[in-house]
């Protein structure tokens, strides 16, 4: 077997004196759509902030695309719960997914990021690209403010893939928006899928299972399974009560 | 107008419509900074402890505008840099250097002899006693932010609309984080001549919240402000000549009111269209 994409090595993290994770091991592979579900404040999220190296686990390691996770970070696309920025700065959807671009082509070097760089044609023709591979072209040219809450996801969705990344690191993209709209977004997942590796974070087992191939539950620490294993059984041990499970066919 | 026949025939006027303008052009591009990232409480600690810097230079002998850019520098690199790494303490701290800078400006104004009648024209700015010699540095400032930003645009972008995609993205936001508070400095520096440090907040801020009314990217908005901040101090600047009113405090009150006008404006015009829309789609059942 290759490498894995992803190695977590015996890591834990705590905010201060309360562990959130205890030493958790996880490798991700070339390929995987890997679903990480778990209870709210069960660690998700900071898992996937010590993949992208905006964390550092206090003990175990990490590689990620066999780097530290900060030097990988420019491989990666992040879409994150909540958007970390007004919903009024002055901006347009063209120009939050040409950010995406920033370092793409840079030259190595320890002054490299000091290079100043400016928008190229190829970075234009990547936005366009990215905004039609999430149905949003026509959006390219509103203010972000004024898009909906599915709409804005498919932004973020798009400032991801404006990097060509290696791997989509999604923490829960469908939080936020209609459960209608819920399944448009993981079919397009399911389409980036055939040439990435996807993680994706959610609160919602049931749903997630009939998309991913694994699904990591995190609840402090970690178990994983395959997604036909994933029975009421191991939801209760995980949430450690009943929880209302959805039936579906394969 | 009177102001107009005194301006041709009047050096000192000439040399202030320069200044004027060459304030704006900093104001326009930083205060667009300002405003979105929304740090004016962080341009008002550094633009304060300014006075520090001055009133060390005054009693040491030195050029005060000298002072007053290296105390800006310094009050913007620590406020950043504690910004950065303990997020929770950054207000107090901005308030102590706010206070502790103007205490350290009046101690050493008040110990410098023959001083005490530039202290006012600090505070509040007097245009018309701009020298000649300024405007260079003036200018080679404005040079230098034009500069800065025009290579760098795209990194301030991503470190001001969302500092984790940046960090993300390889960019290195520390170090751009405090570039932006220390250009921020610089213009502080510049507008203190022409409306003095207590009222510098007021140029860096309207102008640009002005501008962000009306138009919806960056580099609009700097533009914009600019020929906002170029008129209101040149209109503020003719509206007090001939009642002999201190210039820095015209200005800063028309720049007041255009905000709030301009503010009420949107409000209502956004309110109309609400209700137009409204309207319009209510219609369309009947056809």
């Amino acid at each position: 077997m290759t490498d894995p994409l992803i190695d977590i090595r015996d890591v834990s993290f705590s905010y201060g004196e309360s562990a959130v994770l205890r030493h958790i091991q996880l490798e991700v592979h070339q390929g995987e759509f890997l679903g990480i579900v778990g209870p709210n404040a069960g660690g998700k999220s900071t898992l996937l902030k010590l993949i992208l190296g905006l964390l550092e686990p206090q003990s175990g390691s990490i590689r990620v695309l066999g780097r530290e996770p900060r030097q990988a970070s420019r491989r990666l696309g992040y879409v994150p719960q909540y958007p970390s920025f007004p919903r009024d700065f002055p901006i347009s959807v063209e120009e939050v997914v040409l950010l995406g671009r920033i370092g793409m082509h840079k030259q190595s070097g320890r002054f490299a990021s000091l290079i100043p760089g400016h928008n190229t044609r190829a970075d234009r023709r990547a936005v366009s690209q990215a905004l039609i591979e999430v149905e949003a072209e026509n959006l390219a040219h509103r203010q972000i403010g004024s898009l909906s809450g599915g709409q804005l996801q498919r932004v973020l969705l798009a400032r991801a893939l404006a990097s060509e990344p290696q791997i989509l690191i999604l923490d829960e993209p469908t939080a936020n928006i209609d459960q209608r709209l819920e399944s448009d977004i993981f079919d397009l997942l399911k389409q980036f899928n055939e040439r990435m590796t996807i993680l994706v974070v959610s609160h919602d087992i049931g749903f997630v299972s009939t998309y991913v191939n694994r699904v990591a539950c995190i609840n402090g620490t970690l178990v994983c399974h395959h997604t036909d294993a994933i029975d009421g059984q191991v939801i209760q041990e995980l949430y450690g009560e009943n929880v209302r499970m959805v039936a579906h066919s394969h | 107008m009177e102001f107009f026949d005194a301006l041709a025939q009047h050096h000192f006027l000439q040399t202030a419509v320069i200044a004027a303008l060459l304030a704006s052009i900093g104001c326009g591009v930083m205060g667009t900074y300002v405003v979105v990232k929304r740090i004016a409480f962080i341009a008002g600690g550094i633009a304060h402890s300014v006075l520090g810097g001055m009133g060390a230079a005054v009693y040491y002998g030195f050029d005060p505008l000298f002072g007053a850019l290296l105390a800006a520098i310094f009050a913007a690199l620590l406020i950043g840099w504690v910004r950065l790494q303990w997020k929770a303490q950054e207000d107090t701290l901005i308030g102590a250097l706010w206070a502790i800078g103007m205490a350290v400006g009046i101690l050493f104004i008040a110990k410098s002899p023959g001083y005490q009648a530039d202290l006012m024209s600090y505070l509040f700015g007097n245009i018309l006693l701009v020298p000649e010699q300024s405007l260079w540095f003036m200018a080679g400032l404005d040079a230098l932010l034009l500069i800065v930003v025009g290579l760098y645009h795209r990194q301030f972008l991503a470190v001001v609309f969302d500092e984790e995609f940046a960090r993300l993205r390889g960019v290195p936001v520390t170090l751009f984080y405090l570039l932006l508070l220390v250009l921020v400095a610089v213009t502080v520096v510049l507008l203190i001549q022409v409306v003095g440090l207590i009222l510098v907040l007021a140029l860096l801020t309207l102008p640009a919240a002005v501008a962000g009314h009306y138009v919806h990217s960056l580099g609009r908005m700097m533009l914009l402000a600019t020929l906002i901040g170029s008129l209101l101090s040149l209109s503020g600047l003719a509206l007090s000549y001939q009642p002999d009113l201190p210039s820095g405090p015209t200005i800063i009150l028309l720049a007041g009111a255009l905000y709030l006008a301009s503010a009420v404006f949107v409000q209502l015009r956004r309110r109309q269209r609400a209700r137009a829309f409204l309207n319009v789609s209510g219609e369309k059942p009947d056809g």
